[in-house]
């Protein structure tokens, strides 16, 4: 690169970026042709008014419209080696970094946030297609094992919603290690008994599907999502046959018994949380049986407190009933045991 | 039988068909002359065949790794696994024969054996469908895995798989789903996994099975997350240009060990493991003896924790 690229491409870079205008303000549904105003779409939360159909949304976004108010608390980018095997294509590596980051203002595909879901804190991470094409290279690998190590940590449910076009290529075969090194993350949640919930998004293919998209409690799956191992091209030309229509959609894959669920976009907060709160009823009832030992610590108002009323009202039992056992309906005197083990039962 | 030569083994090619013409022209009167030009000529052929070996194309690599003639999976086993008893089907769908399985006797200890085969001519190969599974394969592996884990036998994985199959019927089945377990059960299991790519270890296909505590690679096997054809239609939406994909992606043992993404390259004898079968399954066979002595006396959470510490390490510290 000589001088002058480097002097004037940024600035040009500079006066693109500018416009946060959108490029058009008006957008065409792919499924029905119609038009929209793009302000209607953004309030509906990237669904299409009418239609019904689920456009691809921004990382950011996505969080910001699944914690209570908007709020949450972003985990932060963890530092990788980058471009390991010095690649190039038809350009470097490194300038498509750039230029996907400053696309995007995101450092990778994988963003993670700590938030509360209708009132439960709760961890979610989001794959952002538009960092190129979500793919699962060693920095969202990263994210993806670091948010749900800070799930353990803080005992929180985690969900992820997932959007992948697969491995990246460029970062070769440390792009294929994260599939196992993200799958040693989900079994730490499995051993913390946390329950582990995926939202499949559209589309969420390849390396990411065949890890840990496919290892969760509970898959949901939005409307016309597209989620598969090997995209619909490879088996075209492999086969050399028309697919059928609504193959690997979420609806397929709910059929053929890979998705538990298919949840419109605008039901899913709603979903997650009654999932969530269910998942951690008992582990829940267990920590309250916990705080109880020290009285004075105020517990902070949650929606499921309304369920164990019975247990939080109760005044702190004397010390004779701690001993005797007989306050919980547990044999066992729960005061005695450590948080680790009562919630490992 | 007549050698396979690769395009780039012309030289050798050559040389070996000169020295058989001399070898029929000796064969009626024993002439010292034409020993000695065969015995020159061999001594030739011998350091072309050093000389190209050693500094093989990560592309040149990805064609000795997919020769027609190198050892297979089968090969390995027969070799290598003392009463042998294949298991079929993955008691929920069907039988997949591009994984082999089965229980055997590896120098003295009853293993689990799980690997992936080719096939090597037309009907054997359609029969194992080129070694691309589907999910019944990968979840037969998890079955043998959790029996292996049941009673404490190691698990040997020999992969050698262009990747797993795309098509209708795999998909329709989870094919995902089916992978993604695989690795998770590779990551649960309590004995020792080693895992050799033997030739071609394509993508999640292959890591699906090679999720282990010892990764061998054999000297002129590759493994990529993608084959070079596939890896060239994503990046240059042309899959002619697989050459440019695998010189790029550093998928040959030496850069891999390089990496820290395996754990030993297996030297396959002069001219490559098909040149000389019995020598590289003693060699191999050396090898996964000495990986899964590493793991003598352990207790089973150690080998597992182990296991995973060693994929979270990977990339970490470059």
């Amino acid at each position: 690169m000589n001088w002058i690229n480097s002097v004037v491409r940024p600035k040009i870079r500079g006066l693109l970026q500018k416009r946060d205008v959108p490029e058009n303000l008006w957008i065409k549904c792919p499924e029905t042709g119609q038009m929209v105003f793009h302000k209607d779409v953004e309030a509906n939360q990237f669904v299409i008014p009418g239609s019904d159909y689920h456009m691809r949304m921004s990382a950011q976004l996505r969080l910001a419209s699944f914690f209570d108010e908007g709020k949450f608390e972003k985990l932060d980018h963890v530092e990788v080696p980058l471009d390991p095997l010095k690649f190039r294509d038809e350009r470097r590596y490194t300038d498509r970094l750039k230029d996907a980051k400053t696309k995007t203002s995101l450092d990778d595909a994988v963003i993670a946030g700590v938030g509360s879901l209708e009132g439960q804190d709760v961890i979610a991470a989001v794959q952002d297609f538009g960092f190129m094409g979500g793919s699962l290279g060693m920095a969202a690998g990263e994210m993806i094992i670091a948010s749900m190590l800070e799930a353990v940590k803080r005992e929180t449910p985690y969900i992820l919603f997932a959007a992948s076009g697969g491995a990246r290529m460029q970062e070769g075969m440390f792009s294929l290690m994260q599939m196992p090194r993200t799958t040693v993350a989900v079994q730490r949640l499995r051993e913390a008994k946390l329950p582990y919930m995926v939202v499949l998004t559209h589309p969420t293919t390849g390396g990411v599907t065949a890890s840990y998209a496919m290892l969760g409690d509970v898959h949901l799956a939005e409307p016309g999502a597209l989620i598969c191992f090997a995209g619909p091209r490879v088996i075209e030309q492999t086969i050399r046959e028309k697919l059928p229509d609504g193959f690997q959609r979420a609806e397929y894959l709910m059929e053929h018994g890979m998705v538990d669920a298919v949840v419109h976009r605008h039901q899913l907060r709603e979903t997650l949380s009654r999932l969530s709160s269910l998942f951690m009823e008992r582990r829940e009832l267990k920590r309250r049986v916990q705080v109880r030992k020290t009285p004075q610590k105020k517990l902070p108002e949650q929606p499921v407190a309304a369920k164990m009323k019975v247990v939080t009202d109760n005044p702190a039992p004397s010390e004779e009933e701690k001993k005797s056992g007989d306050t919980g309906e547990k044999p066992v005197n729960p005061t005695t045991i450590p948080l680790e083990k009562a919630a490992a039962e | 039988m007549t050698r396979t030569y690769l395009d780039f083994e012309k030289p050798i090619a050559e040389l070996e068909s000169k020295i058989e013409d001399l070898k029929s022209l000796g064969d009626g009167e024993s002439s010292v002359s034409i020993e000695d030009e065969v015995k020159q000529l061999e001594l030739k052929a011998k350091s072309a065949l050093e000389q190209i070996y050693s500094g093989l194309s990560p592309w040149q690599k990805t064609q000795v790794a997919r020769h027609p003639e190198r050892p297979h999976c089968k090969d390995y086993i027969d070799a290598l696994i003392e009463d042998f008893v294949p298991l079929a089907g993955d008691r929920y769908y069907s039988e997949d024969r591009a994984i082999m399985g089965g229980v055997g006797r590896f120098r003295g200890r009853s293993v689990v054996v799980i690997g992936n085969e080719k096939g090597d001519d037309t009907e054997s190969r359609l029969d194992r469908n080129f070694g691309m599974a589907r999910p019944e394969g990968y979840r037969k592996a998890v079955r043998l895995m959790k029996m292996a884990d049941k009673f404490g036998m190691p698990v040997i994985t020999l992969v050698d798989t262009a990747g797993a199959y795309p098509g209708i019927g795999a998909e329709e089945r989870g094919q995902a789903e089916a992978i993604a377990r695989s690795i998770d059960c590779c990551l649960e299991v309590s004995v020792p996994l080693v895992s050799v790519v033997i030739g071609e270890g394509g993508s999640g296909g292959a890591v699906a099975i090679a999720t282990a505590n010892r990764v061998l690679m054999l000297e002129h096997s590759i493994y990529t997350v993608a084959s070079p054809e596939a890896a060239a239609s994503i990046l240059w939406r042309d899959s002619s240009r697989a050459q440019d994909a695998a010189t790029n992606m550093k998928i040959t043992a030496q850069d891999l060990f390089q990496f820290g993404i395996i754990d030993v390259i297996v030297t396959e004898p002069l001219g490559g493991a098909h040149r000389d079968k019995s020598a590289i399954m003693q060699i191999m066979g050396n090898m996964v003896e000495r990986a899964l002595r590493e793991f003598d006396g352990l207790p089973g959470e150690d080998i597992k924790q182990a296991r995973h510490e060693k994929f979270l390490e990977i990339g970490r510290s470059l």
